[in-house]
């Protein structure tokens, strides 16, 4: 390892370490990876992004005004604390392997329904607005998920279109889980 | 009836999100009024049509502010610090800043919603103390041990932090639902000096609007 190189500790598929390593990317910043099999998640991956606006402030991952900075957050915090941690695998594998799709499904049915209503008023080229932020590193990875819990995403045309735009761009390409250095042989892009 | 210009808080008294924007609040000395929004009255107001158009994730707290309507305790709480920045709930020095929300995270992410009244119904009721116990057991062993190099006087240092505003009604969670805070020594210091404090107790549970008579302080 590298030293003064940041290390991520990631694992491939966790929608929570996808987020940090898009904002990495957006950001130029050259890091190593230690990839970590099933880490605990706990939610700090946005608390990690903040940091990293705050001391590498360009290319911005959060717009100036105070009050276009509180609607990032709070669709942000929608996906992080209302939708990803309920679908999490430590809860899925407390409901019980017959009761984990439906609970997915549930879960991020009801988080989406809520999330495609509050874009409707916030919504540009992305989440917020026609600048990328911290709201859309949060979108892909949970349409991520999604999919994987075979979610119909056809009641979310604003989730959706939003997500293929971002999808094409560089940052959410080179963090994608088929492209990291853990990724299986069989899912690698 | 809202006096015009004054913000407007959409709070049920026994919500532990509700209550960290309390504290918030009181903690900047900003007036506002009450909405009470009750959770489980014929079947929970959070579900009436009008309040879903005020918060479409049909919880509380939401706040109506500066003419913009908000949601997400934490997303709320920055706005509060962005906008009337003293007295401070984040530290200046951004190292400092990421232990605030790294402790807040945890709390608002990786602990609440595992245990929000939503969950706990899908749960079952035979199922919910346990589930309940387990999730804070489980997010309190981590946070005793990641306090272990942020403490001072408070979870980071010796400033009240958004993260003291995340730990007060959580530990208030870990009581209802019987968790020994015996393993959890820092925690529970913490806590009881932060509810020594004004903010903390102005806001507290027993004390609003919509708090039952009998559970009323």
């Amino acid at each position: 390892m590298q030293v003064g190189k940041p290390v991520l500790y990631s694992y491939f598929r966790s929608s929570c370490s996808w987020r940090v390593r898009i904002a990495l990317a957006w950001k130029g910043i050259d890091y190593e990876t230690v990839p970590v099999n099933l880490i605990k998640e706990g939610g700090h991956q946005l608390a990690i992004i903040e940091y990293l606006e705050e001391t590498r402030p360009t290319p911005r991952l959060l717009p100036q005004d105070p009050k276009k900075r509180v609607l990032v957050r709070m669709i942000s915090d929608l996906i992080a604390s209302g939708i990803q941690p309920l679908q999490n695998l430590s809860v899925l594998k407390q409901v019980g392997q017959e009761n984990q799709l439906a609970w997915a499904q549930k879960v991020i049915s009801s988080g989406f329904n809520a999330l495609e209503q509050i874009l409707q008023s916030t919504v540009g080229k992305y989440c917020v607005g026609d600048e990328v932020s911290m709201a859309d590193l949060c979108l892909v990875p949970q349409v991520a998920n999604a999919e994987r819990y075979k979610v119909d995403l056809t009641p979310y045309p604003t989730i959706n279109r939003i997500n293929k735009s971002l999808l094409a761009l560089e940052a959410f390409q080179v963090s994608h889980p088929c492209r990291q250095p853990d990724t299986p042989p069989e899912l690698r892009a």
